[in-house]
């Protein structure tokens, strides 16, 4: 399943994807968990009982801002959560 | 089976002032069905935003439901759209053997046994509604818009979901229904009814579209040509979000706004996909899922006690 995070307002489309077909394997021991400086992502059960990695809900309307720290224009040269997660499960749409 | 459901009388003595956003509240019961003879009785609460639903499945069929509008608190919608369906049928709490609950105010249902995103309860009831060859759901609630992709037993293979603004939404519609005066019901077929179809207005905002809204009525449009220019921008923002995630034949439309030709049609258009009819009230699809999933749990791990409800 290709779960969606986020939004689409005036300024943009905000959305993380979590391929949880992918994610339900993780080789990496969930290595997103701690490469994320804001711990926007954590572990839960989804309806199909598989335990998988989403983002917490008081992330999902404010993407744009809380992920802004990691894009390029900060200066770094790629996501921390996309590189920790080998598996290639999560990506951002921006 | 007809599916024709009986609607509940809108308490409006003493109003001062019509609400035109009112929609009409609805219980309905197979009566050739007898739920005393089912081995399996499970219940699907769906408590939205804007209204919350309670479907009762009959050994795995559509039995009975309600649609009642959400009130300031969960529990009290949950209990209430309940009532609505005890009130029809007789069924009571003690006579049902699983419950679900769904939505945004999911873990609020006081009686219920387990906890289902209205997601994978969509999913699962269009599949239910549609049959094994939905493929792509857009769910237009009451304060957000989803869109779903599932496979033939109504497994999730794809969701996205948005819920930070009301455009797109059943609030968007019900804020131009009050502004233009006009029953909400009515909105769909009025928008047809304009000598040319209008550009669209704002589509990603409902207070833009609001106050654009205005200005054209003050430039000289009619309300139906207003209200065709907000059925569009509502059309082409949530079509913008389908096609994120793609549209596949066995196209489905669930929520309250599935009920409003004016904006099914638009979308229909734009996609040059029409969308699967269904003769089943298209809001209670969430909830009709959420007891189809409680069906499923009582064959796997038989029934559950009833969960007693303070108050």
């Amino acid at each position: 399943m290709i779960a969606n995070y986020g939004y689409k307002d005036g300024s943009g489309e905000y959305y993380i994807s979590i391929d949880t077909d992918k994610c339900i394997q993780c080789p990496v021991g969930r290595a997103c968990l701690t490469a994320c400086p804001k711990s926007m992502f954590e572990t839960m059960t989804d309806d199909y009982d598989d335990e998988v990695v989403w983002i917490k809900p008081a992330f999902r309307r404010s993407l744009a801002y809380d992920c802004a720290g990691c894009k390029p224009a900060s200066g770094r040269k790629a996501l921390p959560c996309v590189s920790a997660c080998t598996p290639g499960a999560v990506q951002h749409s921006w | 089976m007809s599916v024709v459901a009986e609607l509940v009388p809108t308490a409006q003595a003493g109003d001062a002032k019509p609400e035109f956003w009112r929609w009409e509240e609805s219980c309905w019961a197979d009566e050739a069905v007898d739920w005393r003879s089912a081995k399996t009785i499970a219940v699907g609460i769906d408590v939205g935003s804007v209204s919350s639903q309670c479907v009762v499945t009959a050994d795995g069929k559509l039995y009975a439901y309600s649609s009642m509008r959400t009130g300031n608190n969960s529990p009290d919608s949950a209990r209430n759209a309940f009532n609505g369906v005890h009130q029809k049928t007789g069924l009571t709490l003690n006579d049902v053997h699983f419950v679900v609950g769904t939505g945004y105010g999911r873990v609020n249902v006081p009686f219920s046994h387990k906890a289902i995103t209205e997601i994978a309860c969509h999913a699962r009831g269009a599949n239910y509604m549609g049959g094994n060859k939905v493929r792509t759901i857009l769910d237009m609630g009451g304060q957000d818009c989803k869109a779903i992709h599932c496979d033939d037993k109504g497994k999730v293979t794809n969701f996205l979901m948005n819920d930070k603004c009301a455009a797109g939404t059943g609030r968007g519609m019900e804020v131009i229904s009050d502004l233009m005066q006009i029953p909400i019901a009515e909105l769909g077929s009025r928008s047809f009814d304009v000598d040319q179809e209008p550009e669209a207005v704002s589509s990603v905002c409902v207070v833009f579209a609001k106050s654009e809204a205005l200005a054209l009525l003050k430039g000289g449009y009619t309300k139906n040509k207003v209200i065709a220019a907000y059925c569009q921008a509502m059309a082409e923002r949530v079509v913008s979000l389908l096609e994120r995630i793609g549209v596949e034949e066995g196209f489905f439309i669930t929520g309250g706004i599935a009920k409003n030709a004016g904006v099914v049609k638009r979308i229909e258009k734009i996609l040059g996909i029409q969308a699967m009819r269904t003769e089943i009230d298209s809001q209670i699809a969430g909830a009709l899922g959420a007891a189809l999933f409680g069906h499923t749990l009582v064959q796997k791990q038989g029934p559950a006690q009833p969960v007693a409800v303070a108050g």
